[in-house]
């Protein structure tokens, strides 16, 4: 029986690569699931086949990183699988619908003529559904999990209340800025002067949102406080929210003066800042307040045998993701080309 | 009525209709993938273009029956935890690493090769992308063996130990993996999944003839699918026996239920058909043909088989949906063997492409592979209950702490969605058959993508604007 217990941290590691995998997820899916969520609001067809066509070659290969998420979830940490998707039944459940009709919108829109319209609406609501259920599931998780044993002890209603309904409109707002700041990179024309309206538009509502957040957060949670405050991680960890501020500020003032390509990676900054300030208030936790990834590790044997494939196959996805990325970089038309 | 839903009936429920969805693509696209590798390899051989306009309009079906069976799968990988949390906790060290490793596969395969292989057509050299088009069908397999592998240890279990608070570790991989029943399903499920698209690809064939369409290209479309019914379903009706006799050593009341047998007896009779009763504990209205069982399972006639007598009532499997699912899977082998056989005949007469009633029988097979992998994947599950994992742990004792209602919303929620959504994913696929072989199609893969850039030629494009 192989183990690499002895020679690597394996919960660590583990910890961190399906961090890694959610955090690849929410920034890819999130310019998709943006793009869905502004599409009806966009000026004409035309932009809207430009916006589905921004995204289509990239929609499947985003979505994986969801599968990995939830599989390397069950192999790694499968206590913590068990006691999360339980207690996130019913978010979990409408979330992987949004995701159906969102998905097979791309298929079928392109093939559809008089119904194009019903697949329009279906990519739009599939969207916002989809990015609703995961702000949900956010607000819900950061609140914690009520446990007896190693299971789920809560009611089923336990994800729906005021906290999560908030973190459900904020990853709405969030994935519209992801989505609008990747048209103004994507798009030209009228279609990008709208995209870049609505950046400006969305991003007052993310500062807003990630404040309440950032507040609340520590207020909820004292031994959130405890870390944030005390002395001296108050200095260590002064730079998250500095930095945000920073990114807030440059990427509105780029898109006033008309940027293409920063704002889209000053979003991406957004996010990574608002994942690392939950990931440092979260830790160590896996199953808030119950679990810490160490205890939810699967046995030593398991992960170390998950990991040799993964850490073969994963750097050949990504190199291969990335060329994608390059191959399709570049403005998109409305025209059936991309 | 409402307070009484009982989660873990509808949890199967569930999870038996999101998977037998789900597995309706995989078993095609599995086969349509290493088709394309052999269209595209007579193609590049002959050079005779109705091998490439054929695959053409096939990989259009395949990104369809692909992108379903993506969106479908998301969900099988989450509802592991949603509806059989317990079984989760307990097993995940044993399982989860297998079924991680079919994550990779499959995730390896959508964010690699199959751009090429939809989109690069004219884009990278013919080498290329025939060799991305076996990639794609050697990945789809491989997906195949790790999902495949999984099921298998849960019919035969081995290689692990139980800790003292009912965790299961592993103890050998090798042994995990390679599990008795591995083997024998492994290849019963590729054959089935050839032979599903095979039949498929013979109906649609016939279809065009019937018609008067295309004729070239149908002529290659039933005449490849005959050679998989004249030698492959054949091979099937053994690799099946030999699955069957497998189960018999390993899981013995499954093949009681499927044989309807209730008493342990020497020289067991066959019951061709009946109607098995699990309260009366008989198979009633029974056609017999003596001794048969008994020589089939133990190639003696006077061998001993066990009787679901012999098993306390719970620990039985529903007896009447395993008989009747076996006797719907085998009924459709042989059918597709006696299709073989046929088209062996008219071939030699050389009526192949031009008999009136066995194209109108091709047509109506051409659904058959998928209704028999349902059956077998019935046959398979249904007998191992009600255990979840075979003597190891009860199905019962495997499902989350959600409530009966919440699985029902969910229930209708997945029958609702999966009606509008594979029925216009069904409806697509038709246009497309209705379209045919296109000698100058423009139109790449699934996502109306014209002439994509691939390698070359990306300068020009940029800077060009939108409106």
């Amino acid at each position: 029986m192989i183990s690499l217990e002895s020679f690597v941290d394996l919960p660590l590691i583990w910890f961190g690569l399906i961090g890694t995998a959610l955090f690849l997820y929410v920034l890819l899916d999130g310019f998709d699931l943006g793009v869905g969520i502004l599409f009806p609001f966009a000026p004409s067809d035309q932009c809207r086949d430009g916006m589905m066509n921004s995204v289509a070659p990239f929609w499947d290969g985003n979505e994986t990183w969801l599968v990995l998420s939830g599989g390397g979830l069950f192999a790694a940490f499968p206590l913590a699988y068990a006691i999360l998707m339980p207690a996130l039944y019913m978010p979990v459940i409408l979330m992987l619908l949004g995701l159906i009709f969102r998905g097979v919108a791309f298929e079928f829109r392109f093939k559809a003529v008089k119904s194009r319209f019903v697949w329009d609406y279906a990519f739009h609501f599939g969207s916002i559904v989809a990015a609703f259920m995961q702000g949900m599931i956010l607000g819900a998780f950061v609140q914690g999990v009520r446990v007896e044993g190693r299971s789920f002890a809560g009611h089923p209603f336990d994800w729906l209340n005021a906290y999560s309904f908030m973190t459900g409109v904020a990853l709405l707002f969030g994935y519209a800025l992801l989505g609008s700041c990747w048209l103004v990179m994507k798009t030209g024309g009228i279609t990008q002067d709208w995209a870049r309206r609505c950046s400006m538009y969305v991003l007052g509502y993310v500062g807003l949102f990630m404040v309440i957040v950032s507040i609340s957060m520590p207020m909820m949670n004292a031994g959130v406080k405890e870390l944030w405050f005390s002395l001296p991680n108050v200095f260590y960890l002064l730079p998250v929210p500095l930095v945000t501020a920073g990114l807030f500020i440059m990427l509105w003032r780029d898109l006033h003066n008309g940027a293409q390509t920063r704002p889209f990676f000053l979003s991406i900054g957004i996010f990574l800042m608002g994942y690392l300030g939950l990931a440092i208030s979260l830790w160590p936790w896996l199953v808030p307040f119950a679990f810490t990834f160490r205890q939810a590790a699967a046995a030593p044997e398991s992960q170390s045998f998950l990991l040799v494939g993964t850490l073969l196959i994963l750097p050949v996805v990504l190199a291969y993701t990335g060329f994608c990325y390059y191959l399709f970089r570049g403005k998109t038309s409305h025209e059936g080309y991309y | 009525m409402i307070e009484n839903l009982d989660p873990v009936l509808l949890s199967r429920i569930q999870f038996a209709f999101t998977l037998s969805f789900h597995i309706i693509f995989p078993a095609f696209t599995i086969g349509l993938a290493s088709w394309l590798s052999v269209l595209e390899w007579r193609w590049l051989k002959t050079g005779d273009t109705v091998y490439a306009e054929i695959y053409r309009m096939w990989v259009k079906i395949f990104a369809v029956t692909f992108g379903m069976g993506v969106v479908s799968g998301v969900v099988m990988s989450f509802e592991f935890g949603t509806n059989w949390s317990v079984f989760s906790d307990r097993v995940g060290n044993v399982l989860g690493p297998l079924l991680g490793y079919e994550v990779l596969a499959a995730f390896f395969l959508e964010a690699s090769f199959l751009g090429i292989m939809l989109f690069g057509w004219n884009r990278v050299s013919p080498r290329m992308h025939f060799a991305s088009t076996v990639i794609v069908a050697l990945g789809m397999l491989i997906s195949a063996f790790w999902i495949l592998a999984a099921n298998s240890w849960m019919q035969t279990p081995q290689g692990f130990r139980v800790g003292e608070n009912g965790m299961l570790y592993p103890l050998g991989w090798a042994q995990i993996i390679f599990s008795p029943s591995f083997p024998y399903r492994f290849v019963h499920m590729v054959t089935a999944a050839y032979l599903t698209t095979a039949f498929f690809v013979g109906g649609i064939g016939a279809l065009y003839l019937r018609r008067g369409l295309h004729a070239r290209q149908a002529r290659v479309m039933l005449g490849m699918a005959m050679i998989m019914a004249i030698f492959v379903a054949p091979m099937q009706l053994w690799f099946g026996d030999r699955h069957g006799l497998n189960t018999f050593v390993h899981q013995p009341a499954k093949v009681a239920a499927m044989e309807g047998l209730w008493e342990t007896r020497r020289g067991a009779p066959l019951n061709l058909l009946g109607w098995p009763d699990q309260e009366a504990e008989k198979t009633k209205y029974a056609i017999e043909i003596p001794r048969l069982s008994s020589l089939i399972l133990t190639h003696d006639l006077n061998g001993e088989v066990r009787g679901l007598k012999s098993w306390p009532k719970d620990e039985r499997p529903p007896a009447l949906w395993v008989f009747w699912s076996f006797r719907i899977m085998v009924g459709l082998g042989m059918l597709m063997i006696f299709t073989g056989l046929s088209a062996l005949v008219l071939y030699l007469r050389k009526r192949l492409f031009d008999t009136k009633w066995f194209q109108f029988w091709c047509m109506a097979m051409t659904p058959a592979g998928f209704a028999a992998v349902l059956a077998g994947w019935f046959l398979s599950e249904i007998g191992r209950q009600p255990y979840i994992i075979q003597g190891v742990m009860r199905t019962a004792d495997a499902v989350s702490p959600v409530s009966g209602q919440a699985v029902a919303i969910s229930l209708a929620a997945f029958f609702l969605t999966y009606s509008v959504v594979f029925g216009a994913g069904s409806y697509y696929i038709a246009k497309l058959i209705g379209q045919g072989p296109d000698t100058k199609a423009d139109v790449y893969g699934s996502h109306g993508i014209k002439e994509p850039p691939l390698i070359t030629n990306l300068v020009s494009e940029e800077g060009e604007r939108n409106d």
